[in-house]
């Protein structure tokens, strides 16, 4: 167990049971894997403009949102740089839930509530009143189906729908995830009780799909093969969207959001540094904060995230450097304790799910 | 677990079995089990000299990088080519899977450190914490 932003939570689960974070990783991407994720945030806009002030703070455009729809998105500073990355779920009319980080919470929860006050719309902090736990896998459909009576058949990936769950009713379940598979990420009431009957059922109900219960370890390697940012690695509040490369969840069409202007004028400078991946090419494994080394043995940037990658079996990482360092197949090292090891830019995100027939 | 009798132990948690001048070097079970899954060794090169309670390599799990020390000072006459490609090995078998052979500098230094009975304590104490 570890400290996590002030939440106490598993990396792994004990090897003794079956997990560890190679075989959690590999339940996710070839069966099912559980996860507590109830340190994520939880923001809600209700009222007449709740769109209107989602529109303003968020880079993506909510207006293509149709009730029960979610996307993925982007809170701003004005110098469009991150605030933090969020999902914007479309719950009603003008209903709008934002799931945010677990480190941000209070940030964001300001920063939404400040940036949205001249909005006629409520905006609340929901983040205590929900268990989150995430369903996750290929066979996440088949565990879940069990304990619902909403027909999952008919939720699309980044849909949402509401039913009854493990006997609890109108619980928000939705189609999203942070690990590049199919899964649901279900909100329960958070009383201690409700919680822990909520998750040994689905451990459950999982036994004959193989179920496991994951820790932040494979979550964190799994998004990685996914290349699914991380705040404070591959977004901060230093780095802007063209930079992340994430153009397109920012709507520049949109007339107007916190940002906006900035992310104008970046993109007509052009980016000094952009994102991209890297595999290892001799043995070794770069990890967060290890320097790139161009030509020369010169430091040219620095990775954001690294590790082996499970169900790659390679060493993987994202890192910024320059522009002209980004095309695939390019050559850099990694210094790795001392030592200049060699790797080269890939294309991304490492690893896409199977399409199913 | 019942550590094997036939070797010493260090408090980072590595074994050396002494068979005369030549040293064999390992890590314990409670130190595969702390780590994880291990991902990668990285030992020294044959003919590197060792100094007692300094570091000689590294071993990796998904997540950490962990320091090697050295339980004894000595030369490297051989390494354990079989963990480059298959590290996972020291996790199912830590106390058979070698790491390194050095000869020892002054088998006298084994001495100091725990027998089986008080690494087992010592893993205990730990625990405790």
């Amino acid at each position: 167990m570890v400290d996590f932003n002030g939440w106490d939570m598993p990396v792994e689960y004990p090897a003794a049971i079956g997990c560890g974070i190679i075989n959690e990783h590999m339940a996710v991407r070839t069966g099912v894997g559980i996860f507590d994720v109830s340190h994520m945030g939880d923001i809600r806009l209700v009222g007449p403009q709740a769109l209107v002030a989602v529109q303003h703070i968020s880079m993506n455009d909510a207006s293509r949102l149709a009730v029960g729809q979610a996307q993925y998105s982007a809170l701003l500073y004005p110098q469009g740089t991150f605030v933090d990355d969020v999902i914007v779920h479309r719950l009603g009319e003008d209903e709008y839930l934002l799931v945010i980080n677990a480190g941000t919470r209070e940030k964001d929860f300001h920063w939404v509530r400040d940036n949205t006050r001249q909005f006629d719309c409520a905006v609340e902090n929901l983040s205590d009143d929900f268990t989150q736990i995430a369903i996750q896998g290929p066979k996440a459909v088949g565990v879940l189906q069990k304990l619902t009576d909403a027909d999952l058949s008919a939720v699309k990936f980044y849909w949402i729908t509401r039913g009854s769950v493990c006997d609890l009713k109108k619980i928000l379940i939705a189609r999203t995830g942070y690990t590049a598979e199919d899964g649901f990420e279900i909100y329960v009431p958070a009383d201690e009780a409700t919680s822990a009957r909520v998750w040994n059922e689905i451990l459950n109900a999982g036994k004959e799909f193989g179920i496991v219960p994951c820790g932040l370890g494979a979550r964190n390697t799994l998004r990685l093969e996914g290349k699914l940012p991380l705040y404070g690695h591959e977004i901060s509040d230093t780095i802007n969207v063209w930079e992340a490369g994430l153009d397109r969840f920012c709507r520049m069409e949109k007339p107007e959001f916190v940002g906006r202007a900035a992310l104008e004028k970046a993109k007509a400078e052009g980016v000094k540094r952009t994102l991209i991946g890297l595999e290892m090419v001799e043995r070794g494994i770069a990890r967060d904060g290890y320097k790139i080394l161009g030509g020369g043995g010169r430091e040219i940037g620095c990775v954001t995230s690294g590790s082996p990658a499970p169900f790659l079996k390679k060493n993987i990482a994202l890192a910024y450097v320059p522009p002209e360092f980004a095309e695939v197949g390019t050559a850099v090292k990694v210094e790795i304790r001392g030592q200049g090891v060699a790797a080269q830019v890939v294309p991304t995100p490492f690893y896409k799910r199977p399409k199913t027939a | 677990m019942a550590y094997p009798t036939d070797r010493k132990y260090t408090k980072e948690h590595e074994w050396i079995q002494a068979s005369g001048a030549t040293a064999t070097v390992g890590i314990t079970d409670h130190a595969q089990e702390s780590l994880g899954d291990i991902v990668f060794v990285e030992l020294p090169k044959v003919g590197a000299e060792l100094a007692a309670g300094k570091t000689f390599g590294t071993v990796e799990s998904v997540k950490a990088v962990s320091d090697l020390y050295a339980p004894a000072s000595g030369t490297v006459t051989e390494i354990n080519a079989d963990l480059a490609t298959s590290p996972e090995k020291v996790n199912k078998d830590p106390h058979g899977s070698w790491m390194m052979k050095i000869t020892l500098k002054n088998a006298g230094e084994l001495d100091a450190l725990l027998s089986a009975a008080d690494y087992e304590k010592f893993v205990a104490e730990e625990a405790g914490h």
